[in-house]
């Protein structure tokens, strides 16, 4: 599958530093599906205007929120759907958390939050993952149990990528703006996509709050100021019309070397798709890059319209070693879990794989004494 | 030469009317300082005369205190002609320095030990010229304090007893002084006092704020009736504010601050006043200007930041009502594409580019934009339109086109320019368009250093004659 996104207008970027944000518009809203009240919380500067229109809503991974009346807050693990806006109740996959108190006298009351980081990213990358569908011998019993959750995978809060925070501070909203492509040192960094622009308005600010791999935090730090690619125009004009005409070509041209030359390391490529939920005309999907080593490797949750048309993304950019990790496991996977056949198909011998998993973090899914052998040779 | 003194005077002339030291949208309050403060240095350093000749143009009262302290700080390095011009100078501008600024330049003095027998002289001119001594005392207490010790003086009169000692204070012959000594057990007499000093009296009676309001009110100035009103609005006592007698963009900010809800219930009485306004600014030019295309910004930049809320919103505000009396034929076009000027709020992105294009499609005598220069639908469009439109559609430059920023750029030490053909200047009020518009040609590169100069000095004449 390739990642759609039509409908959605590419804008003309703002940098900020090293940060390049591309905003993407929506001629026509999609108000089927809305970001889901709870979320909202009681901010009185996103009034809806009318009854409402949409019937099922969404909520983001990792935000957090009191659905019940005994104050717990309940954070969401992995986006999720729910029919109707107004349905109450905590969201099916929730995790109660245990905030300490004095930690949560910290926090207002109707905020809009999210997870605190090393909580989202474990969560998101056991999603992704199951652990072994074959029990061959040299699996120990824990990854058989417990697949490979809990991962520890590092990830970087937006608040700590260099720049980020100016400049999403600095960022002047597009009336109709419905999503977000973040470069960091004109590498993409993220995409966020949302169905309709108060939901944007709502989470622009989120996205400090967001992970974001090691290779963004580098990048960040050691980045030049981005070029603002500022726009020329042919001398060739007799008339106001010709350019104005001049000016429309540009912002063509501008969208077009954007999604085909700046993007193309996610648009272009194709993900494995894990359909997670449906409800009426949209689909929850989980995807998975293909892993190629030393090259651009997103993952995401998408949700989907009946038409195909993207009316929720977002993305996290792996970093080199979870780039291998991730390699590691699907040609793994690939291979029912068998690790002579993985070996073979590595083009490495089984103990050099077995080490190669150690050295990844994966020492504790194979069983010691098959361990201890590989390592003897 | 001539052309780069120009340039930098230009340049120092921007900042001098926009920058003050707080924090903008873009960069925080020590960028400004800081760079504003390299600016000064440099100035003050090559070129002194000219930069005495600038409290004498229309520069904010921040940069005025600013170059008063830098020209006291340095009076070692003047010759004895460059003191004299420079002491008239100081002196007719620190009259007209609201008295706070002018107490807080004198504080900011002593703290830097400038204490020369010229600041001295100033001090002791300016303090002996001040309407109501006692007034002052009672209002200014320990800036007045300060300032007289710093400058070796003796206060006459009771003033002495009352500034220098401290603890037990006798019954005074002066009225204020009496009604301050009281004010200290007796409620009645708080409020026959300055509203500053008696908000902390009020404090210390533990008074109602509610009753203090209602009954302090008479003695209010005009700018805290103005400021306190949607407060006192909060504790339900009404404090009367003739709008009439605002300035423009005070007018403007106040509208601005206002929520949207009650702008359009008292959309009657605010355009009234705004109107009001602007024709008493616009004076005698009222519909001279022909017809007038105005780019305002009220993207997302034109918030400000919380120590200057919303003040390039205001600006603009300000200036879309003042061009309306200006121009025979007015349109006026918001980035937003809004049209309704008393509803605006500062939202979304700068497409300046295509705007200025709407703007010369109604091929207009004046074009002005009012904007802080951050052009980002996408960047650089306006400056290639105003480039192309000068050089092939409109090279015999039948069209006046000004580009009016409200904001410093720390980073350029200057405001932030949109194109090299067409001349940006900063903007401190709306009021002072008029004049800017005219001042613009300097910035064209197309005078002289000779014309500018003589600009300079008919400043300098006009504005000590005056005083």
């Amino acid at each position: 599958m390739q990642l759609d996104l039509t409908g959605l207008t590419t804008r003309a970027a703002q940098v900020w530093g090293g940060v390049r944000l591309v905003p993407l518009t929506r001629d026509e809203p999609i108000t089927g599906l809305r970001l889901h009240d709870r979320v909202y919380g009681d901010d009185p500067a996103i009034v809806e205007v009318g009854p409402r229109t949409h019937y099922a809503s969404y909520i983001p991974h990792g935000f957090v929120a009191t659905w019940t009346d005994d104050d717990t807050p309940v954070a969401t693990y992995g986006t999720q759907l729910k029919r109707g806006a107004a349905a109450t109740g905590p969201p099916p996959h929730g995790m109660r958390l245990r905030i300490h108190r004095r930690m949560a006298r910290r926090v207002e009351r109707n905020r809009l939050r999210f997870l605190p980081l090393h909580v989202a990213v474990e969560g998101y990358l056991a999603l992704h993952f199951g652990g072994p569908e074959v029990v061959w011998e040299e699996w120990s019993q824990r990854a058989i149990r417990r697949g490979l959750s809990p991962r520890v995978e590092e990830a970087y809060s937006g608040a700590e990528v260099e720049g980020l925070a100016d400049a999403l501070k600095h960022f002047e909203i597009h009336p109709g703006q419905c999503g977000v492509l973040v470069y960091v040192a004109d590498a993409l960094a993220a995409a966020f996509v949302v169905p309709h622009p108060d939901d944007y308005r709502a989470l622009h600010a989120t996205l400090v709050q967001d992970m974001y791999g090691e290779l963004i935090h580098y990048y960040a730090t050691l980045a030049t100021p981005a070029p603002r690619f500022d726009v020329r125009l042919p001398d060739d004009v007799a008339s106001l019309a010709d350019l104005r005409a001049a000016a429309a070509r540009e912002q063509a041209e501008w969208a077009r070397f954007h999604d085909l030359a700046m993007a193309a390391g996610l648009l272009g490529e194709s993900y494995a798709t894990n359909r997670v939920y449906r409800m009426g005309d949209y689909t929850l999907s989980r995807f998975l890059p293909t892993f190629r080593l030393k090259e651009e490797n997103h993952i995401g949750e998408l949700i989907t319209a009946r038409d195909g048309r993207t009316a929720y993304l977002k993305t996290f950019r792996l970093s080199e070693a979870q780039i291998r990790r991730g390699h590691l496991l699907t040609t793994l996977a690939a291979h029912d879990w068998h690790l002579p056949t993985a070996a073979n198909a590595l083009r490495v011998t089984e103990p050099q794989l077995g080490l190669r998993l150690q050295a990844a973090g994966f020492g504790a899914l194979l069983r010691e004494d098959v361990l201890a052998r590989y390592r003897a040779g | 030469m001539d052309a780069l003194t120009a340039d930098d005077m230009m340049m120092f002339i921007n900042a001098a009317t926009t920058s003050t030291s707080q924090r903008e949208f873009h960069g925080g309050a020590d960028d400004q300082r800081l760079s504003l403060d390299f600016l000064h240095d440099y100035v003050i350093g090559n070129y002194r005369d000219l930069y005495a000749a600038a409290l004498a143009l229309d520069i904010n009262d921040h940069n005025a205190a600013l170059i008063v302290r830098k020209l006291l700080e340095t009076t070692g390095d003047a010759t004895a002609g460059q003191r004299r011009v420079e002491g008239g100078l100081i002196a007719r501008r620190l009259r007209t320095l609201p008295p706070q600024r002018v107490y807080d330049l004198f504080r900011a003095l002593r703290r830097a030990r400038v204490n020369n027998r010229r600041t001295r002289a100033i001090i002791r001119e300016w303090v002996a010229a001040r309407p109501d001594p006692t007034f002052d005392a009672v209002k200014y207490r320990t800036a007045l304090k300060g300032a007289l010790r710093h400058a070796h003086v003796a206060p006459d009169g009771e003033l002495g007893p009352f500034l220098f000692t401290s603890g037990h204070h006798p019954r005074y012959r002066t009225p204020l002084l009496e009604t301050w000594r009281r004010a200290h057990y007796e409620q009645a007499s708080v409020y026959e006092l300055p509203y500053t000093v008696a908000e902390g009296f009020a404090a210390k009676h533990g008074i109602d704020r509610a009753t203090f309001l209602k009954r302090i009110e008479p003695r209010m100035t005009r700018l805290e009736r103005f400021r306190l009103q949607e407060s006192a609005r909060r504790d339900k006592a009404a404090v009367a504010v003739d709008l009439a007698s605002m300035p423009l963009t005070r007018l403007a900010s106040y509208v601005l601050s206002l929520p949207v809800p009650v702008r359009v219930e008292r959309r009657g009485e605010l355009t009234g006043a705004l109107r009001a306004a602007a024709v008493r600014a616009a004076g005698p030019a009222a519909g001279g200007w022909g017809r007038v295309a105005a780019v305002l910004d009220d993207s997302f930049s034109a918030s400000g930041s919380t120590q200057k809320r919303r003040r390039p919103l205001a600006v603009a505000l300000a200036c879309h009502y003042l061009l309306a009396e200006l121009a025979a034929e007015y349109v006026p076009l918001w980035t937003s594409g809004r049209a309704d000027a008393l509803l605006a709020r500062p939202h979304g992105m700068t497409p300046l580019g295509e705007r200025v294009l709407d703007a010369l499609e109604h091929a207009p005598d004046r074009l002005l934009i009012v904007s802080d220069g951050w052009d980002n639908a996408p960047y650089g469009l306006a400056s290639e339109v105003l480039r192309l439109w000068r050089a092939k559609l409109d090279p015999e430059r039948r069209v006046v086109a000004v580009h009016l920023n409200p904001v410093y750029d720390a980073g350029d030490f200057d405001v932030k320019r949109l194109s090299r053909s067409v001349p940006t200047v900063g903007l401190r009020d709306a009021e002072d368009v008029p004049a800017l518009v005219e001042f613009a040609r300097f910035t064209e590169g197309r005078t002289g250093f000779a014309d500018l100069r003589a600009h300079f000095d008919a400043r300098v004449a006009k504005f000590l004659q005056e005083g």
